[in-house]
């Protein structure tokens, strides 16, 4: 992928020098294995930190909210669909935007290579379609389609859907992926076995909010959990606390969520919270026929009525 | 109080000697992350862990702590009055804490335990407890435990240190406390192992790879750090999550909550963090902190210079690297510290060359 990130250079230099924008967001390399930090570039000399490979999850979209500068944004797949809710749901305008798009081949799941591994992972480099990691006891190669983030192997939307610079030719889309099997295990689920589920998937929250926060579509002013008049929700540990702050936050992305899975990768405690808004997606699909962010011109699911809009859930 | 050798098979024995006097806590894998739990009943702690994924503040500073209880019942003749939650202070014992995480309760101590006050919840719970720490001989990459006044064999904040040994544990008293306990679990064998211990020591001190830059920070001009250039640098990737102070064993803040249902209630404190926009909100609805660029500079202004200024103790930091290792964006405090560093000493040359 170094490629990707001489050409981000190249794009982004040029549309500095050309006062085409007055800042770059990008990824600059992190201090560790498998991390990168989302970054400002602002001068055409400083391009050479703006880097690009598998290590790049974070949503960039979640840095547009209600910014006012004209603005060059590298964006893959999923960012270029959530800066398409971002412009519907008038978070930024789209000619404040200069998109470099980024034809995507997946991301990398740390958690999964960390699983794979004995001991603390000491770098790790991508080539070819592999992704070897050095430990204290040697090196150990993985296939990079099976140590990809979870969304990351059933996306069928790894091109950027609006772009005004590309850095590569798009990539072969995904066919043949079942992106909501594991939805499905849920819903195959008797009402007591699915509630010992979600216990169990949210019990090690410490409530952090770093699913929230990594999310593009949260951009509350105040989120429901920080109300104090009235306060919807309690703020200590109690589970009932915890659950309705994860099934609210996911309802409120109804019909808007990406599968992006910024949520699922900033959380320190490991939870699949992807499960929840990955169901709502599935019904927003089935329902309406509707995926967020892949056409500028079309209204949100949830944002307009018809009159034969399926009501049947309705009890 | 002489070094005292435990011997493998003493040491399940003992731990459930030790039982009669104490609850016992310590590490619990699950193949991913380990956490200090309490043991059950024929539990070993699981001592090969290389850190808990949180750090074991929560033993002494539970994340939701009920302070009072109250009744709203009109019936009641004892309605609003506040009492004081009913509370287990029986002798605990955590075995095999890491001695950086002991430190940083030194550090929490210094804000709890004042001349002008005593913070009763925090300083119940430190005083029933015995921690006997792990020392250290396989640190992370990401450990600078050695520049953040601490190490991998540090004694601070701990009541007996364990060095892992071929055949069992060497163990270091370092308090009456400790004593107290290994005479509780019958370990007593004395050992002259000073020198291997001092040895273990130097060469886990040697594994510390990674570094804190903070020797300039004490002098430094605090308006000048606050308003240096590189804040939103540091910030920009920030998401104002609470994962570094939630993961942090130093970060002490709290926050005061009434949760009220029918006909009672109670008071409890939750950890607050001042990354939340809602840490400083007052109730005009002004909020002096209103940016993530205020917020994130004054973790890292609290942490590196506020703190050494008013305790001259270093920085509240002990280099565990949680922060580091946990933060969804990588936002690096060794990055952070140096910045503020060399800005510091770059001003002190300044000075000097006049």
């Amino acid at each position: 992928m170094s490629t990707y990130t001489e050409k981000i250079r190249e794009i982004s230099q040029r549309l500095l020098k050309e006062c085409k924008v007055e800042m770059v967001i990008g990824f600059r390399q992190g201090t560790l294995p498998m991390m990168n930090e989302p970054c400002i570039v602002r001068k055409p000399e400083e391009v050479e930190r703006l880097v690009w490979d598998s290590n790049c999850g974070i949503n960039l979209a979640n840095y547009l909210t209600n910014r006012k500068e004209k603005i060059g944004v590298v964006a893959k797949g999923c960012d270029s669909r959530n800066i398409v809710t971002h412009i519907l749901e008038n978070k930024i305008k789209r000619e404040q935007l200069v998109i470099i798009g980024v034809p995507c081949q997946g991301m990398i799941d740390k958690r999964k290579i960390a699983a794979g591994v004995q001991g603390e992972i000491l770098s790790v480099a991508e080539a070819d379609g592999e992704v070897t990691v050095q430990t204290a006891a040697g090196a150990q190669t993985f296939k990079k389609a099976e140590v990809l983030q979870q969304n990351c192997s059933v996306c069928t939307h790894r091109n950027p859907v609006i772009h005004d610079e590309m850095v590569a030719e798009p990539v072969a889309e995904q066919t043949g992926v079942d992106p909501y099997a594991d939805v499905a295990a849920i819903e195959a689920m008797s009402a007591e076995e699915r509630w010992k589920f979600f216990e169990e998937l949210l019990a090690p929250c410490i409530r952090c909010y770093a699913c929230r926060n990594a999310c593009p579509l949260c951009y509350c002013p105040t989120c429901f959990v920080d109300e104090s008049k009235p306060q919807w929700v309690g703020k200590g540990q109690d589970p009932i606390d915890v659950r309705t702050f994860h099934f609210l936050r996911a309802y409120h992305c109804a019909g808007r969520c990406t599968d992006c899975g910024a949520c699922e990768r900033a959380c320190p405690v490991g939870i699949n919270m992807r499960l929840l808004t990955k169901k709502l997606n599935k019904d927003c699909l089935a329902l309406y026929g509707w995926e967020a962010g892949l056409a500028e011109d079309k209204r949100p699911a949830l944002d307009t009525y018809k009159a034969n809009d399926p009501e049947n859930f309705i009890h | 109080m002489k070094v005292i050798k435990i011997d493998k098979n003493q040491w399940s024995q003992g731990l459930e000697q030790l039982r009669n006097a104490f609850r016992l806590f310590g590490p619990v894998g699950n193949g991913k992350a380990s956490s200090i739990q309490e043991l059950a009943p024929g539990q070993a702690p699981d001592l090969t862990f290389a850190n808990t994924r949180l750090s074991p503040k929560n033993l002494v500073f539970p994340q939701s702590e009920v302070m009072l209880n109250y009744s709203l019942d009109p019936d009641d003749p004892e309605r609003n009055i506040l009492k004081e939650a009913p509370k287990d202070y029986a002798p605990r014992a955590v075995i095999g804490m890491r001695p950086c995480d002991a430190k940083a309760l030194s550090l929490v101590k210094m804000n709890f335990d004042t001349d002008q006050y005593q913070d009763p919840y925090w300083l119940n719970l430190y005083n029933a407890t015995t921690f006997v720490g792990l020392a250290c001989d396989a640190p992370a990459s990401t450990c600078f435990c050695t520049t953040a006044g601490c190490g991998p064999y540090h004694e601070e904040g701990l009541d007996v240190l364990l060095v892992s040994q071929k055949d069992g544990y060497l163990a270091k008293p370092l308090t009456d406390k400790g004593d107290q306990l290994l005479k509780a679990a019958g370990w007593s064998q004395a050992a002259d192992a000073d020198k291997v211990i001092a040895d273990a020591k130097a060469a886990a001190e040697a594994r510390i790879v990674s570094k804190v830059e903070s020797d300039s920070l004490r002098a430094a001009d605090t308006m000048a750090l606050y308003g240096a250039p590189f804040w939103e640098d540091i910030s920009f990737a920030c998401l104002n999550c609470g994962t570094c102070t939630f993961s942090c064993p130093t970060c002490w803040c709290f926050d005061i909550q009434d949760e009220a249902y029918r006909k009672k209630g109670v008071r409890i404190r939750n950890w607050d963090s001042c990354m939340f926009p809602i840490f400083t909100v007052h109730t005009t609805g002004h909020n002096p902190r209103d940016t993530k660029l205020q917020r994130v500079r004054q973790r890292f202004m609290h942490k590196l210079k506020y703190f050494v200024d008013k305790y001259d103790q270093g920085i509240m930091c002990v280099g565990c690297g949680r922060c580091v290792r946990q933060c969804p964006v990588n936002i690096d405090i060794r990055r952070v510290s140096a910045m503020m560093n060399s800005m510091a000493s770059a001003a002190q040359c300044a000075v000097g060359g006049k």
